[in-house]
């Protein structure tokens, strides 16, 4: 197992965020973490990222306990993670502070391209778009190659265009990178669509309720009967009916 | 026209009322001792001739600089450190907010007991009347930075050293610089009160000196318009560098 939550508890005061959650997942997978707002789902992520220390049990990642941030998993804020007052470039190089200066060069025109962001290098954050600003947090995540990726509702923030165009994004490079992805999102399409595997997680104190293998290939074909009835049993999982 | 110009002619038509309002004023009240936007006129240009205007703002300046900048040098490392440290910002705080509501102008007669009267009392003043805010000022703005952001540069495992300096000083800056911009504003209104009291040259002392020395009143509305365009002027300057890329991500979208 690439990523292990050997049973994992947090509290916070008095409060039970969640008690003894066991979860693996394998290398170059692309899990999603479902639930309901405000179940905890952000704290898992934060602990596997060496944020938070657990109350109880231990993540492990390669075997190794996490007791701190390291640079082989990066966690992906929100659009704000990025620093306002770099440039493109200077924020995809911000990790890369050991690396030779020529090397760096390239390694930044490397991800300014796998993004998109070609003819944006010298542009601060506010000049750019959501969607760019997003994709800018992604490219400087994967600049410093970590084996994985910790990505906290990333397209919480965006138009459901740009959501769409960013999930197609992120299939592409996660295809192309081989990276091990943990994606905690509130949205039950966004984790049919993206995910090997969803997560199911129940109100506070969260358990996992359920973990759905998402069977289709890429790329996936949002009508087809597979995807509606993937689709169908989360909405039953999370206890919603499927109607407005 | 273009918005810029027409916001440059709306500014100058205030001013040219103003002085109309002043004018008319004076004429209607005989036997007043205030004088006219003419006279004052007359006496900046007086004050031009004989090389005291230059001696003056000079004098002022040089007094404003060391005490303002000694006061940047020491407190802005004062309060990042308070800023990072919770324990220090407890034992210190309540001094600082003691100590912040005293007016600098309470402290001439100790400052005159320690420096005399010169130079060095009305550059401590400065210095005193700038150190505090600018300490609160940056130890707030320690305290406002996006925990994402430091966060984020933890996650890239950054020394707490290389962290201060790529991340901690930058996010700091756009509001360090609004607390320097409000805190110079300050130095230049002490100045002109120490001077006063303090020193025998500068802005302050043209004033004391001109009603002292035969009620010259057109001098003394000559020194209070000098001290404003010399005000204005700084003000200017420190927005300018408010405008600078690397702060400006951090001010309301204009």
């Amino acid at each position: 197992m690439k990523v292990e939550l050997r049973d994992v508890s947090m509290r916070f005061g008095a409060t039970r965020v969640f008690d003894s959650l066991d979860l693996g997942v394998r290398e170059g997978e692309f899990v999603c973490i479902l639930g309901p707002s405000g179940c905890g789902k952000s704290t898992v992520l934060n602990i596997a990222a060496g944020f938070l220390t657990p109350t109880g049990g231990e993540v492990r990642i390669d075997g190794e306990k996490v007791t701190r941030p390291d640079p082989r998993r990066i966690f992906v804020f929100q659009e704000r993670g990025v620093f306002p007052w770099l440039t493109v470039e200077g924020n995809i190089g911000f990790g890369l502070y050991r690396m030779p200066e020529a090397e760096k060069r390239e390694r930044i025109a490397h991800y300014v391209q796998l993004v998109g962001l070609v003819g944006f290098e010298r542009a601060y954050p506010r000049e750019l778009s959501g969607g760019m600003k997003q994709r800018l947090e992604v490219a400087r995540a994967l600049a410093v190659n970590p084996d994985v990726l910790l990505l906290d509702e990333p397209f919480g923030a965006l138009d459901s265009i740009t959501r769409l165009q960013m999930r197609r994004e992120l299939l592409r490079i996660w295809q192309a990178e081989r990276k091990t992805i943990l994606f905690v999102t509130h949205d039950i399409e966004e984790s049919v669509q993206l995910a090997d595997r969803v997560v199911v997680l129940s109100a506070r104190p969260a358990r996992i309720r359920r973990v759905v293998d998402i069977d289709i290939p890429h790329p996936r074909d949002l009508s087809a009967p597979r995807y509606i009835a993937l689709r169908d049993l989360l909405f039953n999982e999370i206890g919603l009916a499927h109607q407005v | 026209m273009s918005s810029g110009v027409r916001h440059f002619l709306l500014s100058i038509s205030g001013v040219a009322a103003a002085i109309c309002a002043w004018q008319v004023a004076v004429a209607l009240s005989p036997g007043t001792l205030i004088p006219g936007p003419w006279s004052v006129a007359r006496g900046i240009a007086e004050l031009a001739g004989n090389g005291l205007l230059l001696r003056y703002v000079v004098a002022s300046l040089f007094r404003v600089t060391w005490g303002y900048l000694l006061a940047v040098v020491l407190a802005v490392p004062t309060g990042i450190v308070l800023g990072l440290r919770r324990r220090g910002e407890l034992a210190l705080n309540p001094i600082l907010q003691l100590l912040r509501p005293i007016s600098p102008l309470a402290w001439i007669p100790i400052a005159i007991l320690w420096f005399g009267v010169g130079d060095l009392s009305a550059i401590f003043l400065i210095f005193l009347a700038s150190f505090l805010p600018l300490t609160v000022a940056a130890m707030h703005a320690v305290q406002n930075v996006d925990e994402v952001h430091v966060r984020a540069a933890a996650n890239f495992g950054l020394s707490r050293q290389h962290l201060l300096r790529t991340v901690i000083v930058p996010a700091i800056l756009p509001q360090l610089l609004t607390g320097m911009r409000i805190a110079l504003g300050i130095a230049w209104l002490v100045v002109v009160a120490a001077e006063m009291i303090a020193v025998n040259s500068g802005l302050g002392f043209l004033i004391i000196d001109a009603r002292n020395a035969g009620n010259r009143y057109d001098l003394v509305i000559a020194g209070m318009v000098l001290i404003g365009t010399v005000g204005l002027l700084l003000d200017v300057l420190m927005r300018r560098i408010e405008r600078l890329d690397a702060v400006r991500w951090g001010y309301a979208q204009e």
